[in-house]
């Protein structure tokens, strides 16, 4: 087995979520099959950006935000490279939104792994876009007034065609996302819910907690029963919209099964709907799967159409089209 | 009744109507019959950036001027000798710069109480002797293109659309222009309107037969073809250079150009274009804004493409922070600015160049990029393909400061011999440079101070860069005061190194004594040369030099500018380039500036050389 780590210190706070991220990645790395070298990790600024560092494949340390940006033009110009962007809740979401959203939009073959601690670390602790409403910090002394982002909503709303949520802490579950964003052709977008042990720490602990997270976690398998440990299920409400329910009051029968292939994105997004920001439940895992044609795919079938059409360029005869007249 | 022709050496046309009169191409269509008679010739188009303001208005007035000779000239000319005038506004928003004895066509049909009303004339201009001392030619353009369409099938809207082509027909009459080229356009125009195709054809010809017989017109002109040196030539537009320019940069690189881009006037021509020649291997991006158009530009270089980034002012300030990243990471990139007036919003569609200092130094922290200027259309051309070597071979961002008035107007261009063109072949680094086998991404290269560019995919040169200060030699993080500082250096030292494969600064001094220099840069090249021309005739001794280095400058700068008692800058923007001659030569330059959206008038620029001179005496 390769090994993916860099010759670079780590420098995380002690009992940051990162750490654990990093160790599934580079993990998984080697069951990618992809050689080293094709691999460029492209991030933003933040915490989490700080990763491209600690994994010994090619990568670039950006500017805040613009990270999906700088992965488009390698992504486009280079479909043989496996393309990562790292970004966080404040890089992705706040000063990168508009470039977060076009990239899932335009379909560019880049996974995007989105660390959402609902904080700003990096710059010592202000709310984030997915900080909760009222959110008392350094520069919200009186509570945020900023309703908060659900970031699967808006990559679901981008119509992004891989969408799924995990969390820093369960290493299986995060290792299978990883898994299936990097097999998913086209762009992938993974919300990792991330502890912030100095500015917003147990932000996550309801989900973590073995005593508790049963009765939260609402577990998306495609094919499988929407539950939420043994009790509770998913149901269609009266207007379409999806609710929770007790199975016993409801019935086996009206629990909805999972289906991340749908074309629509309408049923994952009233999946993500489901309980954002309280943690009562909670879903995580594949919110939607679907293929389209990539951007890069699309963008060279015109190159190769054009040159089919019209013969490859040639410089001398470019020159001297239109209008022309020689002096003797 | 046989004409009489008159046989002339130059002149200056101006077409000027409505926006929606279709005036840039009634003068796009009389360039290219013009260029294809072979005479030398330039242009200046000029429009609001309303796509249609009130029909009818002053600010609704689009034209197009051309001047062409058969001498080489260098300017679109000071002053029309001719105007077209298709509404009263057109009239009224011209006449001041309209030399005595200058010719005014004008389309009576407009000149309705309504229409003189809308820009506040009391009285009608053609009546009242506003119009004495020019030679007036009252043609109802409307209407005759009307009746001579009459037996078409389309509406009457149509039909008078049409009279721009009932005066190019007029026009090109006048001064015997080949029309195969006009007929050739309209027909693959209108390919799929039949109808519209045979009015504009018909309304074409009714112009030129309307000069052929009446006797209004009894003179045409004509100027023979110029003597330009031996090639083959076509008309081309800055905009259409730089495009070219970026083509042949990337053959000759070797390198597949990626352009991430946004559209901003008066840029957005070089995307469109570019966009046509897929063939070349070509990836265009429209991004989302101009920071995703530089970021993807950036990203492409690192995989290994020429990444070019094309904006204009405002856009420009958005990119500076991908900018920053692309000094700190040492990639190859070329960001194309085509200056507009500013600040802010400024004038979308008027020129300037205002942007030089922005250009040199606005961005955080010590930042040096390599800034080139185009001194013409033609020039554009050349100046991409010296945008593409700096910027591959030095691995640095490149910005170009090209602007409005070469972005739209055009010259005839004499086209290189592309076997003449140099190879710009880039070799990637494949291969461990250091003394462990590691690879060194700021291991610099001795001789340009470059570091590598390992692209991704080569095994064993994977490496991580980025924003924050890299060590000396292995690229990675460090916050060591002495190496910032040793970074800090030798990214200046690199950029200042340019200069030892630029040709010195020429400069044309005929008679080798003059002891004034006028000193240019970009764009104001033309006219400057026309006014240093008509000193120079007038006896005056004049040497002119002109920057399309401005960072570095080259070599020599220095040593010019001390040799001359007086150095005269015109610029047009409030004096930058005098700004950093003075900063860095310690030299008492005299700045001549003026900002109106328009390129200076030689002859007021050679009022302003004449009088240095006689100070200097």
């Amino acid at each position: 087995m390769k090994d993916f780590k860099s010759d670079q210190e780590v420098r995380w706070c002690p009992g940051c979520g990162d750490y654990a991220i990093l160790a599934a990645f580079q993990g998984f790395l080697p069951e990618l099959g992809v050689p080293r070298e094709n691999i460029v990790i492209i991030s933003g600024i933040g915490c989490s950006s700080r990763f491209p560092y600690y994994l010994s494949t090619y990568g670039m340390h950006s500017i805040h935000g613009r990270a999906p940006a700088i992965a488009t033009g390698l992504a486009a110009s280079r479909p043989d490279l496996s393309v990562w962007v790292i970004t966080g809740d404040g890089d992705g979401l706040s000063i990168g939104g508009n470039h977060l959203i076009h990239a899932l939009r335009r379909n560019v073959n880049i996974n995007v792994l989105l660390f959402n601690n609902r904080i700003y670390g990096l710059t010592k602790g202000q709310y984030s876009p997915t900080s909760e409403a009222g959110k008392v910090t350094k520069s919200s002394p009186m509570g945020s007034l900023d309703s908060p982002f659900n970031p699967v909503s808006l990559a679901l709303g981008a119509e992004a065609g891989f969408v799924a949520r995990t969390v820093d802490s369960d290493r299986k579950h995060l290792t299978s996302v990883l898994r299936a964003a990097a097999d998913h052709e086209g762009a992938s977008f993974v919300e990792i819910y991330q502890n912030c042990p100095i500015f917003n720490d147990d932000a996550f602990e309801p989900l973590k907690d073995p005593a508790e997270r049963d009765t939260r976690l609402l577990r998306l398998e495609h094919g499988e029963p929407l539950r939420i440990g043994e009790d509770r299920g998913v149901v269609l409400g009266e207007y379409g919209e999806l609710g929770v329910a007790d199975i016993a009051d409801v019935g086996e029968e009206r629990i909805l099964r999972h289906d991340a292939h749908r074309a629509d994105p309408g049923f994952a997004f009233a999946l993500s709907r489901l309980d954002y920001p309280a943690f009562d439940h909670v879903p995580v895992g594949i919110f939607r799967d679907v293929a389209r044609p990539t951007y890069d795919e699309l963008m060279a079938e015109q190159l190769s159409e054009a040159q089919a059409t019209q013969g490859r360029g040639e410089l001398a005869s470019l020159l001297a089209s239109g209008d022309t007249w020689t002096v003797e | 009744m046989t004409k009489q022709v008159q046989q002339l050496d130059r002149v200056i046309i101006r077409f000027a109507g409505d926006s929606g009169d279709g005036m840039q191409l009634t003068g796009d269509r009389f360039t290219q019959e013009t260029a294809s008679f072979g005479n030398d010739l330039s242009t200046l188009p000029n429009f609001p950036a309303e796509i249609r303001a009130p029909a009818g208005t002053l600010p609704g007035v689009s034209s197009f001027q051309l001047h062409f000779a058969d001498h080489d000239i260098m300017t679109p000319g000071d002053a029309p000798n001719v105007l077209v005038a298709m509404n009263p506004a057109a009239l009224k928003a011209n006449i001041d710069d309209l030399p005595d004895n200058a010719i005014v066509i004008v389309n009576t049909d407009e000149f309705t109480k309504r229409n003189l009303a809308k820009v506040g004339y009391d009285t009608n201009p053609l009546e009242d002797g506003t119009l004495e001392g020019f030679k007036v030619s009252p043609v109802p353009l409307t209407s005759m293109t009307v009746k001579a369409l009459e037996s078409f099938d389309i509406s009457k809207k149509d039909a008078q659309r049409a009279k721009n082509m009932f005066a190019l027909g007029l026009l090109s009459w006048m001064y015997n222009r080949p029309t195969e080229g006009t007929l050739g356009f309209l027909k693959s125009k209108f390919a799929q309107k039949p109808e519209i195709l045979a009015a504009n054809l018909a309304a074409f010809q009714a112009g030129w037969n309307f000069g052929e017989t009446t006797e209004d017109f009894a003179v045409s002109y004509e100027i023979k073809p110029a003597r330009l040196a031996p090639g083959t030539y076509r008309n081309i537009t800055g905009n259409v250079a730089i495009s070219y320019g970026l083509i042949a940069g990337s053959q000759l690189s070797g390198l597949p150009l990626f352009l991430g881009s946004y559209p901003i006037t008066p840029a957005s021509d070089i995307l469109h274009e570019l966009s046509k020649h897929k063939r070349f291997g070509i990836r265009t991006f429209q991004a989302e804004d101009e920071i995703a158009g530089v970021g993807a530009a950036l990203g492409a270089a690192f995989g290994g493409s020429l990444g070019v980034t094309t904006t204009s002012g405002p856009g420009m300030v958005l990119k500076a922070e991908t900018l920053g990243l692309a000094v700190m990471t040492e990639l190859p990139l070329i960001v194309i600015d085509v200056q507009r007036a500013g600040p802010s919003t400024g004038m979308p569609t008027k020129t300037e160049q205002a942007d030089l200092l922005m250009a040199m130094f606005g961005r955080n922290g010590e930042s040096p990029v390599p800034v080139l200027a185009p001194r013409s259309p033609s020039d554009c051309f050349d100046i991409a393909i010296e945008a593409t070597r700096i910027a591959t071979t030095y691995r640095t961002p490149v910005i170009v400061l090209s602007d409005g008035y070469l972005a739209n107007g055009s010259e005839p261009w004499r086209i290189p011999d592309v076997g003449g063109l140099p190879d710009l072949s880039v070799n990637f680094t494949t291969e461990p440079n250091g003394p462990d086998g590691e690879f060194l991404a700021y291991q610099r290269d001795p001789e340009t101070l470059a570091r590598p560019w390992a692209v991704p995919g080569t095994a064993g040169l994977e490496h991580r860069i980025g924003g924050i200060e890299k060590s000396s030699g292995s690229g990675d993080i460090s916050y060591s005061p002495s190496n910032h500082d040793l970074m800090v250096r030798s990214r200046q030292a690199k950029v200042d190194g340019i200069a030892r494969d630029l040709q010195p600064l020429e400069v044309d001094d005929p008679t080798g004594d003059a002891r004034v220099l006028v000193l240019g840069w970009g764009g104001t090249y033309g006219s400057i040369g026309a006014a240093v021309r008509r000193v120079r005739r007038a006896g005056g001794k004049v040497a002119q030099a002109h920057l399309r280095y401005l960072n570095p400058f080259p070599a020599n700068l220095g040593e010019v500018l001390h040799s001359y008692d007086r150095v005269l800058v015109p610029e047009i923007n409030l004096g930058q380039l005098a700004l950093l001659l003075r900063a860095r030569f310690l030299v008492d330059v005299i700045g001549y500036t003026k900002v109106r959206g328009l390129p200076f008038k030689a002859e007021e620029l050679a009022g302003v050389v004449q009088e240095v001179i006689d100070r200097a005496e």
